[in-house]
């Protein structure tokens, strides 16, 4: 025993070994705890705030791809105000969100509520529903892109054969309106699953027994929709329509495939037009002053969700 | 008997609602399907019919892609970078998930808040800063760009899905370890990773079809053919001029669809339940 005493004497009494000591203080919460987040702190510092300076610095400098900048302030945003394609695809921004976020909401409701009754095949049904939000969006949309040819286009093909259209159809690409209309159901198509999806979930967490009363007091299905199914959805609606605007409003995959912004930007929108502008034409502080303009949108919704999720989640 | 033949009758029409929905979901995969199986003669036929194959279907614009493009490097550069980057992802977003979900220090519930933001910021506010600092790193034209930036959205997507799960598990059963001499890092990777099993499925899922389906950074930080992804590869080096080569684009568009298939269809319940446990992007 005395032996092994003498042996420990050049360590400093009352102190464990360094590997046992480093274990106790990484075990404590106010070690571990910062230790485990500082991997994905500094991805996203370093990956996403840096960059995201990086944009502000851009839109207020005369950034041009190969040439040094300078700062030239508030100077990009006038002058985007200026031309007709910003102008264009801030107008477009607002229709396509609008138009799609809206379509997506009634449809997803109305298909969620089909897909809640009693149902043959039920997994395979769903299965499909939810397809078009799996597969790669850029890949699909060459589909829909084929699906639109102007000479081949099988929608005015089908449309003619069923008497809808006069042949041959509308240049669904080349046209105007047409082509905002083509991008939109691009939009809703790959994204109605997830809505009807998450509307679904909400809807199968409501009691029965809330119905049946109803039911017993006389209320017909109309009534039974507005004044019980749909006040019990709206959590779950505003959150899915904030998160749904987002994403609509910074598409970029459909746009850039189905018209690449045309025809006369008539498709624009600002993820779009900034990557032509800043890669394609080569102004990078214009077109980073032009993807900055997603930025209020996105704060407004990063706070209404704060307000929405924060509540469930803590 | 009308008290039986009601619900049926009701069921029925429910089917029939069903139907369009189901039509607008699945025709373009036919259509493109067809489309790939087509002869040319055929398929740039104005009179024929655009819904069927008529004149037989044949493999010419699969053979084209394999044999006569870079098909199949597009789809092994797509392997890799989702791969590597869901396994980073899924690493990285679990100790964090950990970290949020569990234990108590400085600054915990900001940086909850920081994931909550970046979860949301789209891709499209940051391609082009992003292409700036790819190229300082001399990254530019580099699948290993893409595997660098996949995580700025896929780490604050699996820690917010994760943190979900993890909550979820009951403390009891982890201080029961802990009472027993394990660390908190012991407790973690022997109790509560073997637990959250379901989640950590659905975020590896979730990871690996977001990177696969990720274009505006694939389409911005790599060019040379032999860097492209799959989506990038088949959208713009299958395009040439004015002339489409429709069978194998649509070709192209399928195959590089086929492993999410697959994964789809065996964890089709892991998607639908990621999903509505607010996978979004």
């Amino acid at each position: 025993m005395a032996a092994v005493r003498a042996d420990e004497i050049p360590v400093p009494r009352g102190r464990p070994r360094p590997v046992a000591r480093l274990r106790t203080w990484l075990d404590r919460e106010s070690v571990l705890g910062p230790v485990l987040v500082t991997p994905a702190m500094l991805l996203l510092v370093l990956l996403v705030a840096y960059p995201f300076v990086m944009a502000l610095y851009f839109s207020l400098s005369n950034a041009f791809i190969g040439r040094p900048s300078h700062f030239i302030g508030i100077r990009n945003f006038v002058h985007l105000w200026d031309s007709d394609a910003f102008r264009q695809t801030f107008q477009n921004a607002f229709v396509f969100t609008g138009i799609a976020v809206a379509f997506k909401l009634v449809m997803g409701i109305s298909l969620a509520l089909l897909l809640n009754e009693q149902l043959w095949f039920k997994r395979m049904i769903r299965g499909a529903v939810l397809l078009p939000w799996v597969i790669p969006t850029a890949l699909s949309t060459l589909g829909w892109w084929w699906m639109f040819n102007s000479l081949y286009s099988v929608v005015n093909w089908t449309g003619i054969a069923l008497g809808i259209m006069d042949p041959p159809g509308p240049n669904w690409l080349g046209q105007k309106y047409y082509a905002m209309a083509a991008v939109v159901t691009v939009n809703v198509w790959r994204g109605l699953p997830f809505f009807a999806i998450t509307i679904l979930a909400a809807l199968v967490a409501i009691p029965r027994e809330l119905y049946e009363a109803a039911e017993a007091d006389g209320a017909n299905a109309n009534a039974r929709f507005w004044h019980i199914t749909l006040p019990l959805l709206k959590p779950v609606l505003a959150v899915v329509v904030l998160f749904s605007t987002i994403f609509t409003f910074s598409d970029f995959n459909i746009v850039y495939i189905l018209t690449h912004g045309g025809p006369i930007n008539s498709t624009h929108l600002f993820a779009t037009l900034s990557r032509m502008l800043g890669l394609e034409v080569g102004r990078i502080g214009e077109g980073a002053a032009v993807s900055l303009y997603l930025f209020p949108l996105l704060a407004f919704v990063v706070w209404a969700q704060l307000r929405f999720v924060r509540k469930q989640a803590y | 008997m009308p008290v039986a033949r009601r619900p049926l009758m009701k069921r029925v029409l429910i089917h029939l609602g069903l139907l369009p929905f189901l039509i607008f979901a699945l025709f373009p995969f036919y259509h493109m399907t067809l489309t790939s199986l087509k002869k040319d003669r055929e398929l740039y036929d104005r009179h024929a019919v655009p819904l069927i194959i008529r004149q037989g279907p044949t493999l010419e614009h699969y053979s084209k892609l394999l044999w006569e493009t870079e098909f199949l490097t597009w789809t092994k550069n797509s392997l890799m970078v989702t791969i590597l980057a869901t396994g980073i992802s899924v690493v990285i977003g679990t100790v964090a998930a950990y970290a949020l979900a569990r234990l108590r220090f400085v600054g915990v519930s900001s940086f909850g808040t920081g994931i909550f933001v970046t979860y949301l910021v789209p891709t499209s506010l940051l391609f082009l800063p992003l292409a700036q600092v790819v190229n300082w790193l001399g990254l530019a034209d580099s699948k290993w760009a893409l595997i660098l930036t996949y995580p700025t959205f896929l780490v604050p997507f699996c820690t917010w899905l994760l943190m979900g799960y993890f909550r979820t598990v009951p403390k009891e059963v982890e201080e029961c370890a802990m009472v027993d001499g394990a660390t908190r890092i012991q407790a973690l990777w022997r109790i509560v990773l073997p637990i959250a099993i379901p989640g950590l499925v659905c975020a590896v899922l979730f990871a690996f079809t977001l990177s696969w389906n990720e274009f505006i950074y694939a389409l911005t930080f790599t060019s040379s053919s032999e860097q492209l992804t799959a989506s990038v590869g088949v959208t713009s080096e299958l395009i040439r001029g004015d002339i489409y080569f429709w069978g194998s684009l649509m070709a192209g568009a399928i195959l590089g669809s086929v492993p999410i298939v697959i994964l789809y269809v065996f964890f089709l319940d892991y998607y639908v339940s990621g999903l509505t446990a607010g996978a979004i992007k």
